[in-house]
Order: structure tokens, then C-alpha cells, then sequence
């Protein structure tokens, strides 16, 4: 019999500590429903969603129930739409987010994502039209999640498109304003976006990947900050290992979830993503784990070093438990949806620029985070074009998912509820980068050698 | 297949027998139990083998909840597996 003191302290983080599987993430090639009647291209979009994803949820609620672990959510990610809607002779690309929140609405997921368009090199017509639908696309949507790519280490950082985007986030946010802009809480910019992340609002199924495949979020920051409880005072070598072993452990049971539904589902399985993912739920939080780590207010001198020992050790951890690891694996930093950044930021310790320089060593990138309403789209596009650059020269995905919530100014609170959470409004530098977001055209991709 | 119960409240007359009277009903073998008193609050792990249960492990699940809820105690129920996964190499 397997020890009692394990089978205590697995329940015990389940229960106290917040231990659960973020996401079963259920990734659907749409490539097949290409049609030139876009009415018929949306039929058949909400039909082979409805037909691959039936079993989703009740399969994910059956595992909760029998092994005893939480999942949090059930997810659907599709080809992005850019690529599917191309095919279509029509210049509205809205009702293709409405077919896909219809399936996601039938199957009871809580997102589905891929109202996608990859655009790191140019935009053809149909990535164009996309990116424009996204507001209107958001407002009229429940479930549905949009990413653009706007940048990539192979092909530099398409400008034109971050000045789009700049214009789109607050767009989105404009239409959205009855609910403080909570469509850009679906949207996301990104820079070396991966094709099998299961997490949202970035998750799209990439061109590479097979025709349906599990891929699986796990999380545990709880557990983390748990465990290095009981390490205070050690040396850094002691804090790397601690969390490398609490890293395996969840992910083991990431590994063991995501087989299951592999099977049962009848579906290839494709990864697990190590991701720390906090919720705003109190013991859940990454900015609890770093101030463990001997910060007193996440965001001060020494956070980016303790986020990068973490963020390493969770890899180092999780990778040998799982026959394959992917997605984005790591430790994000959404603010709105971490309790300890919550409050970090609201005390003014924990601010853009800082955040900026924390996404140099983490997980994706400057994440829910809510600016003034006044914002200029340029100064958006700004932000996004400095994100980019990390992930870019750096070889990583990077991503920007801003709130620039209208009407609200410093000190102003957002709320979005659940586990999106709430955020305080943080200021940005009032000077202008519109000369520069004019400018449009190409940042060249960066040199590969020579190094420093 | 294995599964692990667990309990984990106050402890009173009772629990052990009503538990088990349970399982029994639903053809659920006991394998093996341990029981201490863990900081003051009783505590029993049992390994079972439901490969012959009349009813599935969700639904195991629900009736020791309920049980569980009537004792003003926490009962559950999992499969082997998760523990295997997160304690064993």
C-alpha cells in the first residue's frame, strides 16, 4: 500500500493548497471545413466542433469524480480561423465566431480559442479582415477566445500589425465598455505563439499539429509556495530543489489526467504544460511564491531573479514527469488573476516597467493588466512592440493582454469575476510613442550568433 | 482496480463500522486499513479493490459524501493511480 503520509499530503494540497488541473484542452483542425459559402463553412465548423468535442466535458467531469482532483476548466482549441474563413467569399468574418461560440455553448466548455490569425511576417486579406471582425467578434461572443501573432526570433515583428493592434485593443474595449472591456480579456497579442498551448485566451490549434488532440494545463502555485514554507532561510540550491520536486509531482498527476482523458476521449495526446497558473483565490498566487522566496512586496529589488529561479526550476521539475511537455510551461504573471499581484500592484511596488522585465525570464508576457481608458492606441501598440522584442530576441513566446478599461483611471479598480479576477488600473508614461508606431513596416529578425 | 478511501474528521463511535457496512453493501473489498489520530482529528486510509463494485467509483464518490455529510465527517474516495503518479517513480 502506497504510504499513508503521501496519500495524506496529496489530499491535503487539493484541499488547502488549491492543487488542481487548470485545463483539458481539446485542440480541433478546422482545416477540412474551408468552404466558399461562408454559410456553409460555418455549418460545418459548428458541426465537426459539436462532433469531436461531445464527450469533452462529461469525460473531464468523470476523472474529477473518480480520481478526486479538480478541473477547473474544459477547453476547445481550433485551427486559426484566419486560415479557415480564407476560403470564404465574404468580407464578414463575425459570423465565424459565432459558429464557434455556438459549438462551444452545445459541448458546455468554459473558452474556446483560435478566432486566431498569424501575421508575424504580413497579413494576407482574409488575417486582415480577421484582425478587423475581432471587436465586434468579442462583443457579441461569450466563449470565444482571439490571439494574433504579430512577431516571431525567425521572422522579426511585423509594425504594421502591432499599430493594428493597438487600434483593435481599444476597439475592443470600447464596444465591450458596459462590461469595464472585458472582451480584451479574450484577446491576445502574441510574439513566438506555440501551436499546442491549452490555455486561454492564446490557445489556437496550430497547422502542425494532428487532426484532434489532449492537451492538459496543470497548476499549483499553492503547492509551491507550500513547500517552500518549509525551506525558510535555505540556500537558493535548497529553494531550486524544493520546487523542482513539487514540480514533478504536479505534473505527474498532469501526465496521469491527461492520458486518462486521451483514452477515454480516443484522442492522441499531445502535451502537458507546466505552467504555474495562480487564480485570484487567496493561496493560489506566483507573487506569494516569490515574496516566500524573501521579498517582502512582490515587484521590489530581486523579483526578476526569484521569478527566474522558479520559472527554471518548474521546467526542470516537470519535464522528466511527462512524456511530453509543451504549451507554454512556466510561470505566468497575470495580475487580475493573482491575488499577491493584485495587491502588489495596488500598493504601487509592482509596475509596468517592472512587469516588462519580469517577462524577460518567465512564461508569456504582460498579462491582464488594466491601464487608464485614455490610453492612446499608439501607446498600446508601444507595448506590444516591446514585448515582442523580449520574446523576439530572446527566443520565446511573449504575449500582451491589456485592459485599457474605459472611463477608468489610477486607482480605479476593474472587475471581471471569477478567474479573471479583478485590477487595479496602473499608470503608463504619459509621452507619446506615435512617431514611432507610425513609422509601420518590418523590425528585422534578430542575428543568431555573435551573441552577448 | 484500487482505490483509496479516506476519512479524516472527529472521531466517534461509529465510523469504521458504518464505512465499511457501506463498501460491503456495494461488494467493495477491503484490502487493507490503517487509522491514527493525526493532530487531534481521526484519521483512516483503506486501499479497496472496486474491480468488482456494484456501482462505479463516481458514484462510490457521491454515496460516502453523503455519508460522509450525515457523520459530520469527510469521507472520499480515488483512484489508486493519482497517488501512484504524484508519490512513485
Amino acid at each position: 500500500m502506497i504510504n499513508e503520509k503521501d496519500i495524506l499530503s496529496t489530499i491535503e494540497m487539493i484541499d488547502q493548497q488549491h492543487l488542481d488541473i487548470r485545463t483539458i484542452t481539446m485542440g480541433i483542425s478546422l482545416l477540412s471545413c474551408c468552404d466558399a459559402d461562408p454559410g456553409r463553412a460555418c455549418d460545418k465548423i459548428y458541426e465537426k466542433i459539436v462532433r469531436q468535442a461531445a464527450n469533452l466535458v462529461k469525460t473531464g467531469e468523470d476523472i474529477e469524480r473518480e480520481f478526486g482532483i479538480p478541473i477547473v476548466n474544459k477547453r476547445i482549441s481550433v485551427t486559426p480561423m484566419a486560415l479557415v474563413a480564407a476560403a470564404s467569399e465574404t468580407e464578414d468574418y463575425v459570423p465565424f465566431a459565432i459558429a464557434m461560440d455556438r459549438a462551444a455553448k452545445t459541448c458546455g466548455v468554459d473558452f474556446i480559442g483560435g478566432y486566431s490569425a498569424l501575421v508575424q511576417k504580413g497579413m494576407t486579406a482574409a488575417d486582415e479582415r480577421l484582425i478587423r471582425a475581432i471587436p465586434e467578434a468579442l462583443d457579441r461572443t461569450d466563449l470565444v477566445c482571439s490571439s494574433v501573432n504579430v512577431g516571431s526570433t525567425k521572422a522579426g515583428i511585423n509594425m504594421d500589425a502591432v499599430a493594428l493592434m493597438g487600434r483593435i485593443i481599444k476597439e475592443t474595449a470600447r464596444r465591450t465598455a458596459d462590461r469595464d472591456g472585458l472582451g480584451c480579456a479574450k484577446l491576445v497579442v502574441f510574439c513566438n505563439a506555440v501551436e499546442d498551448n491549452p490555455f486561454m485566451a492564446g490557445a489556437f490549434h496550430g497547422v502542425g499539429e494532428a487532426e484532434k488532440v489532449i492537451n492538459v494545463g496543470v497548476s499549483g502555485p499553492g503547492v509551491v509556495h507550500h513547500a517552500l514554507q518549509s525551506v525558510k532561510g535555505q540556500s537558493f540550491d535548497v529553494v531550486a530543489e524544493t520546487v523542482k520536486k513539487t514540480a514533478f509531482r504536479i505534473t505527474r498527476m498532469g501526465q496521469l489526467v491527461a492520458q486518462e482523458a486521451s483514452r477515454r476521449l480516443d484522442t492522441p495526446f499531445g502535451i502537458v504544460d507546466l505552467s504555474l497558473a495562480p487564480t485570484p483565490a487567496v493561496g493560489d498566487s506566483v507573487a506569494r511564491i516569490l515574496e516566500e522566496m524573501g521579498l517582502e512586496v512582490c515587484g521590489t529589488h530581486g523579483t526578476t531573479a526569484a521569478l527566474a529561479l522558479l520559472n527554471d526550476a518548474v521546467k526542470k521539475g516537470g519535464v522528466m514527469a511527462s512524456s511530453s511537455v509543451g504549451g507554454l510551461s512556466g510561470a505566468f504573471i497575470p495580475v487580475s488573476e493573482d491575488e499577491g499581484m493584485i495587491a502588489a500592484a495596488r500598493s504601487g511596488v509592482l509596475c509596468l516597467d517592472k512587469l516588462e522585465a519580469m517577462t524577460c525570464v518567465c512564461s508569456v508576457g504582460l498579462d491582464m493588466i488594466a491601464v487608464p481608458g485614455d490610453t492612446p492606441a499608439e501607446t498600446i501598440s508601444a507595448i506590444i512592440a516591446d514585448e515582442a522584442a523580449i520574446g523576439m530576441v530572446n527566443c520565446k513566446t511573449t504575449a500582451v493582454r491589456l485592459l485599457p478599461a474605459p472611463g477608468k483611471q489610477v486607482g480605479d479598480t476593474i472587475e471581471m469575476g471569477g478567474l479573471l479576477g479583478s485590477a487595479p488600473v496602473m499608470p503608463v508614461h504619459p509621452q507619446s510613442s506615435e512617431s514611432f508606431i507610425a513609422r509601420g513596416g518590418r523590425i528585422p529578425a534578430p542575428m543568431h550568433s555573435l551573441k552577448n | 482496480m484500487n482505490a483509496i478511501v479516506t476519512v479524516v474528521g472527529q472521531d466517534k463511535v461509529g465510523i469504521i463500522a458504518a464505512v465499511c457496512a457501506l463498501l460491503a453493501e456495494n461488494n467493495v473489498n477491503i484490502l487493507d486499513i490503517s487509522q491514527t489520530i493525526l493532530q487531534g482529528s481521526f484519521t483512516m486510509v483503506m486501499a479497496v479493490d472496486v474491480s468488482k463494485a456494484k456501482t462505479s467509483v463516481g458514484d462510490l464518490r457521491g454515496l460516502l459524501e453523503a455519508l460522509g455529510e450525515k457523520m459530520g465527517i469527510s469521507i472520499r474516495i480515488q483512484r489508486e493511480e493519482i497517488f501512484d503518479a504524484m508519490h512513485r517513480i
